[in-house]
């Protein structure tokens, strides 16, 4: 397997579709899509990192086992995300008032100093 | 130094040498993708609960000096790639100046990112005793549009009304922000003492097409960093701008 050189106007081509990226990152944040700006924000951002690691990290044109530890990065973060998060939206834990639709344990007091 | 690309005797061959130390620098990525992702983790977990104090403590952040200094990070990410790329086509010279514009651009993201932070002790937002979300907006400094300022007073009073514990929330919001945002700069640092090395590596000569590891894999660590603000930007200072 010979080295693959990923040439400059790629390197480019990607820079340019980043800036893009970041600028439509905040052109929606100021727009109103109630609860999907965040969703909005994170797809941007994910489309962004995953053409880094693509083309800037070479992912790409890497071997088929470097391929397998990125994917099992990304395995592993899922993972932690969903088994916390399902923990913690179905447990009371100290929110503001009216967030959660679970009951407000009185825990503020432990903010107090 | 003696590594300069001699093969080493349990490999075959150079290309299978170089494989293994660019496959061991994406496994320890993947420690520090599970390390990044733990903190943001405990973003998402208190932002859920604390909406009100995360979008007010998000607003008081420079979107100009955020937005720039993801420029300048993007910007240092492309030229890491075309030091790799010099290396990878035999120009030594190209290498040496693609690595001291990526440390410049990498040297600018930290002096913006402690211009910030000064803003913030002297806004009284460091989590501790003093931290007031009330103060800034009560007390103007030298150089604040006033009009902008009233806003503020206005959004913070609304913020108050909703969750009268936000001073406490909003200690919360400014911890992640330090946490997340210093431990990403204290990253920048190590990359930045990388860089260095790499520099002196590169005025020596050392990087050519049959040699080029170690641009390689610093070039790798320095994306990586880049790819953590790329998350950090929208979900730190674009949390709560719609309005």
């Amino acid at each position: 397997m010979s080295e693959h050189i990923v040439s400059p106007k790629i390197y480019i081509a990607i820079f340019a579709a980043l800036m893009l990226g970041t600028g439509i990152t905040v052109w929606a944040a100021f727009q109103n899509f109630h609860q999907f700006n965040i969703v909005f924000a994170l797809v941007i951002a994910t489309i962004k990192a995953t053409l880094v690691v693509l083309y800037f990290m070479h992912a790409r044109y890497s071997s088929k086992r470097t391929q397998l530890v990125i994917v099992c990065s990304v395995f592993w973060l899922a993972i932690m995300l969903a088994l916390t998060l399902t923990d913690y939206t179905t447990r009371s834990h100290e929110t503001q008032p009216g967030v959660s639709h679970l009951a407000r344990p009185a825990a503020s007091h432990l903010f107090r100093v | 130094m003696h590594r300069t690309g001699d093969l080493y005797g349990h490999f075959q061959t150079l290309e299978q040498q170089k494989e293994t130390a660019t496959l061991g620098m994406w496994i320890f990525l993947v420690t520090e993708v599970l390390f990044f992702g733990g903190m943001f983790l405990a973003y998402t977990i208190n932002r859920t609960a604390f909406s009100t104090a995360f979008g007010i403590g998000s607003n008081t952040l420079d979107i100009k000096l955020g937005a720039g200094n993801t420029v300048v990070l993007i910007m240092s990410s492309l030229t890491m790639a075309m030091a790799v790329w010099s290396a990878q086509v035999g120009k030594k010279k190209l290498v040496s100046f693609f690595l001291i514009a990526t440390l410049g651009l990498g040297t600018v993201f930290l002096g913006v990112k402690a211009v910030e932070y000064k803003q913030k002790f002297d806004h009284h937002l460091i989590p501790g005793r003093s931290f007031d979300m009330k103060y800034h907006p009560t007390h103007p400094m030298a150089g604040d549009d006033l009009k902008e300022l009233a806003l503020e007073k206005e959004e913070v009073d609304k913020a108050f009304a909703v969750d009268p514990d936000i001073n406490f929330h909003g200690q919360l919001y400014f911890s992640l922000y330090f946490g997340m945002t210093g431990l990403h700069a204290l990253h920048m640092i190590i990359g930045a003492g990388l860089l260095l090395w790499l520099i002196k590596g590169s005025f020596a000569g050392r990087f050519t097409p049959q040699y080029n590891t170690p641009v390689e894999i610093v070039g790798l660590y320095w994306h990586f960093v880049d790819i953590v603000w790329i998350y950090l930007f929208p979900l730190l200072y674009l949390i709560d701008r719609h309005r």
